[in-house]
């Protein structure tokens, strides 16, 4: 296969992506104005969004630079944190909506950056599984700090505190706003589908365009072949930062969209700890290593799954563990892999190479 | 190859979307329906954490809930209308609490008895309020929980159960010096704490020591208890739930510490701990509007048909949610409310009639709401004494 041939397979896939979101998009709309969609499709939307970016950031870190990192819930906690405070100082001063949301978002990935940039500096030089250990710590040490923190502000400006709300000495009129395990309160319901389906687009575009450039190759060049990428002059450590950096960058956008879907942010162990770390994890490993969008899709899937079960009650948390079980097996198995591709062959009709193969 | 595997994936996504969606609208026709005909039914619905490390609440609450709802149905309903009723799990998440409140919107709620816990319930508010859906949260017991004007709640705020601590201790002279021990990373504990100290300085009680323990780090105690025993405090303030003050009052024993232990409504359960040696709790003190062991009439049928049919002995927040869907019922009796009326109707009259009654209940009597949707009760201090409580007044 030539180089054009390969652009044009890639630019291909690339454009299904996109169309594949869209189409998404464009019937969740019809759906939505066609007035017969439940609450709960309407509630799903978002999360369903934030998801997705969720498994497309953390893709862009285990499949293109081939780290592990189990903390990025963590930096989606620092992106929600740090862009729902600033929407909190911004209420009631007559800023629009939509510049709010917007100045919201750049604030969450910029400060969700510059942790995944600090943290990147000493580990990503190592070798090994250092930034897998690193970030879960990382992820937890967010998650408890944040449950301790108090800020707040008055006239005299910021004040911070780890004891609690009466050690901020706020002069009256001042405002608490994160306050320590109860997190923040009333932040305005600024997200919507169309900004979830904007940041995914955005995402996806991002990631694509970086896997596919110049820097991309040599990011996936120094997974490969660390030795070999470094005796051609590439340099490992930045190429790695810069992957880490970006991937920080999206994932606190999408912490930034969490923190305005809802009215209450705490930093809890089910949405900000290891546990919803691993379940990005899932996502990506499941919809493929490397595949955006494959992990765009088992975001969708292993979200809405729980939400369709409700009605089973307990049951569910079986049948979704069954389900892992199988789509592991669909996605991964040798015997299942060669039984989908003799399949399609059949149904094609005729005899093509097994090389497409994933 | 990989193409196709991911179509396939794609449009078994967009088939799940849509059966989500349709499962969705069919009950919500079937709701429209069943209150348009002749045959209408009150439909109120539960939501808690029924998974996960805070489910004994959550269950507690969805169980006492539909009791109370059963009761009602055997005696003939709220204003002659039956009760359905359906509990939802919010796995005391933020978010899975919404996905929860509007999956039971789906289904046709009219009156949400839920969430237990407050985040679920400052998060579930803001969307119910969009509705006008009447929402009376059981144990919410954050400040912001009530904020919306449809939100009310059964149980005391976190502030009030502190101040109403510090009031208690300083008027009775319990302790020269009194230490605390809670949870900063919970915000039913750190919210009682924060008020408890507060009101401390002005009942002019001596604070010697001030020690936390986060989520994290909830099974061993002594480093605090160390600190506490130090500082020569002879109160100790224990703002948080039974299962880790089953704990800390072990671990204290073992040091030989023994000042007087103060508790609050959380702590109410803590003689029904599995392998706890009740003898450890003797001299306790707790500051609580309801226990299972209180002799009236109310209290003892109720735990006697909740043993019956669920097997445990009801915590307090069984009690609450008992309470809130006769507090509902009285409400909706009081200004004559029928199933008929559109959700927002409903909550318009149920934000006047919770006003305007006055409930004798399990957890407190003459208990009456105020419009930003606080209760006014009294809570009982109670000590415990050969293993049961005795009141301590």
């Amino acid at each position: 296969m030539n180089g054009n041939g390969r652009r044009k397979k890639i630019f291909q896939s690339d454009m299904a992506s996109y169309a594949m979101i869209l189409a998404a998009y464009l019937a969740a709309e019809l759906f939505l104005r066609s007035g017969a969609a439940g609450s709960l499709f309407k509630g799903l939307l978002v999360p369903l969004c934030i998801y997705s970016i969720m498994a497309l950031s953390l893709n862009l870190v285990v499949g293109i630079s081939g780290e592990l990192s189990l903390g990025h819930a963590g930096f989606m906690c620092i992106g929600a944190f740090s862009s729902a405070s600033f929407s909190m100082l911004m209420k009631g001063q007559g800023l629009p909506n939509g510049l709010c949301l917007f100045l919201a978002i750049v604030i969450g990935a910029l400060s969700a950056a510059v942790f995944g940039f600090l943290i990147g500096i000493p580990v990503l030089r190592l070798k090994g599984d250092y930034l897998a250990i690193v970030t879960l710590a990382f992820g937890e040490i967010i998650k408890n700090l944040i449950n301790a923190l108090y800020f707040g502000v008055d006239e005299r400006g910021a004040h911070f505190s780890l004891k609690d709300g009466a050690a901020l000495k706020l002069a009256g009129g001042g405002r608490i706003i994160i306050k320590g395990a109860q997190g923040i309160t009333g932040t305005p319901k600024l997200s919507n589908f169309t900004v979830g389906i904007i940041l995914l687009l955005l995402s996806l575009f991002l990631v694509l365009r970086l896997m596919n450039s110049r820097t991309g190759r040599a990011i996936a060049a120094v997974r490969d072949n660390r030795i070999a990428a470094e005796s051609i002059g590439l340099d490992a450590a930045r190429l790695k930062l810069l992957a880490f950096t970006i991937s920080a960058a999206i994932a606190g956008a999408a912490g930034v969209l969490y923190a305005h879907n809802l009215s209450s942010l705490q930093a809890l162990p089910k949405n900000f700890g290891y546990n919803q770390s691993i379940m990005i994890l899932v996502f990506v490993v499941l919809g493929g290593i490397g595949n955006m969008r494959g992990s765009v899709i088992a975001a969708v899937l292993l979200t809405l799954l729980p939400e369709l079960l409700r009605s089973l009650n307990d049951y569910r948390m079986l049948i979704y563990a069954v389900v892992l079980i199988l789509m592991m097996l669909f996605t991964s198995s040798p015997s299942f892999l060669s039984f989908r591709r003799e399949l399609l062959l059949r149904l094609r009709g005729r005899g093509k190479d097994g090389r497409e193969v994933s | 190859m990989k193409k196709q595997s991911s179509m396939l994936l794609a449009a078994a996504m967009l088939l799940s979307l849509t059966a989500c969606a349709s499962s969705g609208a069919k009950s919500e026709s079937t709701a429209s329906e069943k209150a348009a005909g002749g045959s209408a039914k009150w439909k109120i619905g539960a939501e808690g954490p029924l998974s996960g490390g805070a489910a004994v609440y959550g269950n507690a609450v969805a169980n006492g809930a539909e009791l109370a709802v059963k009761e009602i149905n055997e005696k003939g309903g709220i204003n002659g209308y039956q009760i359905e009723f359906k509990k939802a799990d919010d796995e005391h998440d933020q978010e899975k609490a919404v996905n929860a409140f509007n999956s039971l919107k789906d289904w046709g709620m009219q009156v949400l008895v839920g969430p237990t816990t407050s985040a679920p319930t400052i998060a579930v508010g803001s969307e119910a309020e969009a509705d006008n859906l009447f929402v009376l949260t059981p144990t919410g017991s954050a400040v912001e929980c009530t904020a919306p004007k449809n939100v009310f709640r059964v149980c005391f705020s976190d502030p009030a159960q502190g101040t109403k601590s510090a009031q208690y201790i300083g008027e009775h002279k319990l302790g020269k010096k009194v230490g605390v021990l809670y949870d900063s990373s919970d915000v039913y504990s750190s919210g009682i704490r924060d008020a408890f100290v507060e009101e401390a300085k002005k009942q002019g009680i001596e604070l010697t020591e001030d020690q936390q323990f986060t989520a994290d780090s909830n099974k061993d105690f002594s480093t605090q208890l160390q600190k506490l025993r130090d500082a020569g405090a002879d109160l100790v303030f224990l703002p948080f739930y039974y299962t880790e003050a089953a704990l800390v009052l072990k671990q204290a024993n073992t040091m030989g510490y023994k000042p007087i232990f103060f508790g609050c409504d959380g702590m109410d359960g803590l003689l029904d701990v599995e392998n706890f040696d009740s003898s450890l709790a003797e001299g306790l003190m707790l500051l609580t509007p309801y226990s299972a062991d209180a002799e009236d009439e109310r209290t003892k049928n109720f735990v006697k048909s909740y043993e019956a049919q669920y097997g445990d002995t009801p915590i307090q927040f069984a009690a609450d949610a008992y309470d809130a869907v006769y507090a509902i019922k009285a409400a909706a009796e009081k200004e004559d409310l029928k199933p008929s009326l559109s959700v927002s109707e409903i909550g318009d009259g149920l934000e006047k009639g919770m006003t305007e009654i006055q409930l004798d209940g399990l957890t407190g009597s003459g208990m009456r709401w105020s419009a930003e949707g606080d209760v006014d009760k009294e809570p009982k201090a109670v000590r415990v004494e050969n293993g049961s409580y005795v009141s301590a007044e």
